[in-house]
């Protein structure tokens, strides 16, 4: 299918081909889903919201619940003022949730829509039913999609976050733009080791809800309001991933001089060590035999399939903080990360790789706001041993026949993402399990019959 | 035989006098015995007020926002001044929506009427476009060839002359497209020394004409407060003159031309050549 993408890399600065990220709102609806009780709403024309929902829904296999502002033509010349007020009237009315969380899009951004004046107006007006919020973000053409679920972050504690002059012994920790099963992990790991927090956006509950005959227009999950407010009475922040959690933990710090640290998402055996190490040393508690215990088991398989592991080439694609953490234990592995790009733009991304990389493989090709245009082209090449990367990573793996392992978002062709998880030292051992299934089913494929192993 | 109708933008900077000077203008034109249509594209909506006394005219967007997209030609087009039909795109209040995407929104929705058929037996149909072409939306006029002759209106003041120089640029841009041309400058006199011959070399230069140096007349004022064209209010005014010759030489104007912009330090040495700086 990919068999016109010429062998030859040229220079280009405007054209991306098959970019390595997606439309912002995408990330501003799936953080609002992880508000209890949230319908997100998309200010803007029908389809953006339709692409949302669906493109969410293939991923997530659930549905996914969203208003919008339905603009007209009339709506984008006189501004979408009179529709925002409509929608939001309209949706408690008959929707009622807790709270709408509202983002734009490219065309309210662009005729330049002042939402929070909007917002406010409508609250004036009393369009706003007593005790029920609407939040906003301008998500639009900036970044990409984390750009736009980190937005919403940020939006979530500017609206949300209250003080109450006393702290509470809790902390905040921000999953980052990761799998319902992640952000369900991560509260284990928490619970396990005795540290009360705040996780939000918690999408786990709501994109992963257990089948059970019945609709449930806001499933049980999602961070609460009640625990939103509370924020700003926790001792500490930890952001998960930067590109991601940074900015809302900034503006918690500097709405309620919460302190924070940013971490690298716990992917692989390094970062979460650093997360529990972190708690560790917050809570003051030892972490329990049951959380060692997965270490020690994520360790003893890395050694186990070290010989099938060590110096494999790797091209890694996908968004930053994923692409960050996956590097680092890529490396821990013995593995050789070769191609390592993300859409989403960001100095950041590349010095950080770069410094992962920097005595493993200098050389390694780096880069930002990339497509997968180029990567393809790269391992054209020089070809690699494994391909790790959303679905879109598919089309390479076939035309170029290289082990492929989905990982991030989306992933539109599988199922197992929303379930199992891919953080913690669980996370990692589904991380094992999936890269050796790859790369020892290539060995069984192509090896001739006499070292066809029976062992392996 | 349908008579080949002929579609005329007029730009030029903001406070110029576009407005004023399109109405006299065809007001002229109208005592040739043309007929005549004007079309504003300023969310304003005030470039028929000489035309139909006054701001009479219910604009094609509010008629749209209030009716729906179920809008009829006579809900919008209104009959001024010697049977000249007005139109006023109109647009949203200062400081939201988007304007441009409101004249393109107008724009589409006459030609979808049918405002520029045959059956209406137009000589001309002007389109007064707001001020400097800031986005796509006021660049509408230009697009797809729906006006032929761009006439830019402009004074010795150095940043009308910036704004024509840059209009023009906007000209070349869909000239080769869309088949436009620049049929020449208008000077409205702001009484600046040596504007004629400024304007004379910059238009020269521009590779276009001055096609007509209208003098600086508080008649135009008297007349426009008490919402008429000098025509109309005064028809044996000095002033009515000029306009009745501006609008026999757009109607005899032969000379259309992609403009040849030019870098802003050709445009600074043309103003010192002129004396504006001593």
């Amino acid at each position: 299918m990919l068999d016109q993408t010429p062998k030859k890399v040229v220079e280009r600065e405007a054209l991306r081909i098959n970019p390595a990220k997606t439309c912002q709102p995408i990330g501003a609806m799936y953080a609002s889903l992880g508000i209890h009780g949230c319908l997100p709403h998309s200010h803007g024309s029908q389809g953006c919201c339709a692409y949302h929902r669906s493109h969410l829904t293939r991923h997530y296999k659930e549905p996914v619940m969203a208003a919008t502002s339905s603009f007209t033509e009339g709506a984008a010349v006189f501004g979408g003022g009179a529709n925002l007020r409509q929608a939001v009237n309209n949706i408690f009315h008959v929707y009622n949730p807790d709270i709408i969380a509202v983002h734009t899009t490219c065309l309210s951004e662009t005729i330049g829509d002042d939402i929070p004046s909007l917002v406010n107006q409508a609250r004036d007006d009393g369009l706003i039913p007593a005790g029920k919020l609407v939040i906003h973000t301008n998500p639009s053409y900036e970044g990409s999609h984390v750009t736009g679920f980190s937005n919403m972050c940020r939006s979530m504690v500017s609206y949300l976050t209250e003080s109450s002059g006393e702290k509470k012994n809790q902390l905040n920790v921000l999953p980052g733009f990761v799998e319902p099963s992640d952000m369900r992990e991560i509260k284990r790991i928490l619970r396990k080791i005795g540290a009360p927090a705040v996780v939000f956006p918690d999408t786990s509950d709501v994109l992963d809800a257990p089948q059970t005959g019945k609709f449930n227009m806001y499933p049980k999950g999602g961070v609460t309001l009640a625990a939103m407010k509370t924020t700003g009475d926790s001792q500490k922040t930890l952001a998960l991933g930067a590109f991601a959690s940074e900015d809302a933990a900034k503006m918690l710090q500097t709405k309620a001089e919460v302190p924070y640290e940013v971490l690298d998402l716990p992917i692989g055996l390094a970062a979460t060590d650093r997360f529990i190490e972190a708690l560790v040393e917050l809570t003051g508690n030892e972490p329990p035999a049951s959380i060692t215990d997965d270490r020690g088991r994520l360790l003893d398989m890395m050694l186990d399939y070290q010989q099938y592991l060590y110096g494999k080439k790797v091209a890694i694609a996908g968004d930053p903080d994923h692409v960050i953490a996956m590097t680092e234990f890529m490396v821990s592995m013995g593995m050789i990360p070769t191609y390592v790009i993300t859409g989403t733009p960001g100095k950041k991304f590349t010095l950080k790789i770069k410094a992962i990389l920097r005595d493993v493989n200098p050389k390694a090709k780096v880069k930002a706001a990339a497509d997968f245009f180029e990567l393809h082209q790269w391992i054209k090449n020089e070809p690699v041993d494994l391909l790790i990367s959303n679905t879109y990573g598919k089309y390479i793996a076939r035309a170029e026949d290289v082990p492929f392992v989905r990982f991030g978002f989306p992933i539109l062709d599988r199922t197992g993402h929303s379930y199992f998880p891919t953080v913690g030292y669980v996370g990692g051992m589904r991380l094992v399990e999936k890269i050796t299934g790859v790369l020892l089913d290539r060995k069984d494929r192509d090896d001739p019959d006499e070292t066809f192993e029976l062992v392996m | 035989m349908a008579k080949e109708m002929r579609k005329i933008a007029i730009y030029g900077k903001g406070g110029i006098g576009k407005s004023t000077t399109t109405q006299n203008t065809v007001a002229g034109l109208v005592e040739l015995g043309k007929k005549v249509m004007v079309v504003g594209c300023d969310p304003k909506a005030d470039s028929t007020r000489l035309m139909l006394g006054g701001l009479a005219q219910k604009s094609v967007l509010d008629t749209m926002r209030e009716e729906g997209e179920d809008v009829e030609l006579d809900d919008v087009l209104k009959a001024g001044y010697g049977g000249v039909m007005c139109v006023e795109s109109g647009g949203p209040e200062p400081g939201v929506g988007c304007a441009g995407r409101g004249i393109i929104t107008a724009i589409n929705l006459l030609e979808s009427l049918g405002a520029y058929e045959e059956e209406h037996d137009l000589d001309y149909a002007f389109y007064d476009v707001l001020g400097d072409v800031v986005c796509g939306g006021f660049a509408m006029p230009m697009r797809e060839g729906k006006a032929k002759e761009i006439y830019i209106v402009v004074s010795g003041e150095m940043m009308a002359m910036y704004a024509a120089n840059n209009i023009s640029k906007g000209i070349v841009k869909f000239a080769e497209s869309g088949g436009i041309r620049l049929g020449g400058l208008i000077c409205n006199s702001r009484a600046v020394d040596r504007e004629q011959d400024l304007i004379e070399n910059f238009a020269k230069e521009l590779g276009t004409q001055m096609l007509y140096f209208v003098p600086r007349d508080n008649m135009v004022q008297k007349a426009e407060i008490h919402r008429k064209t000098v025509i109309e209010f005064e028809p044996e005014a000095v002033q009515a003159g000029h306009y009745r010759n501006l609008a026999k030489a757009i109607d005899t104007n032969k000379m259309q031309v992609i403009p040849k912009p030019m870098p802003i330090e050709r445009l600074e040495e043309l103003l010192m050549d002129y004396g504006l700086f001593d």
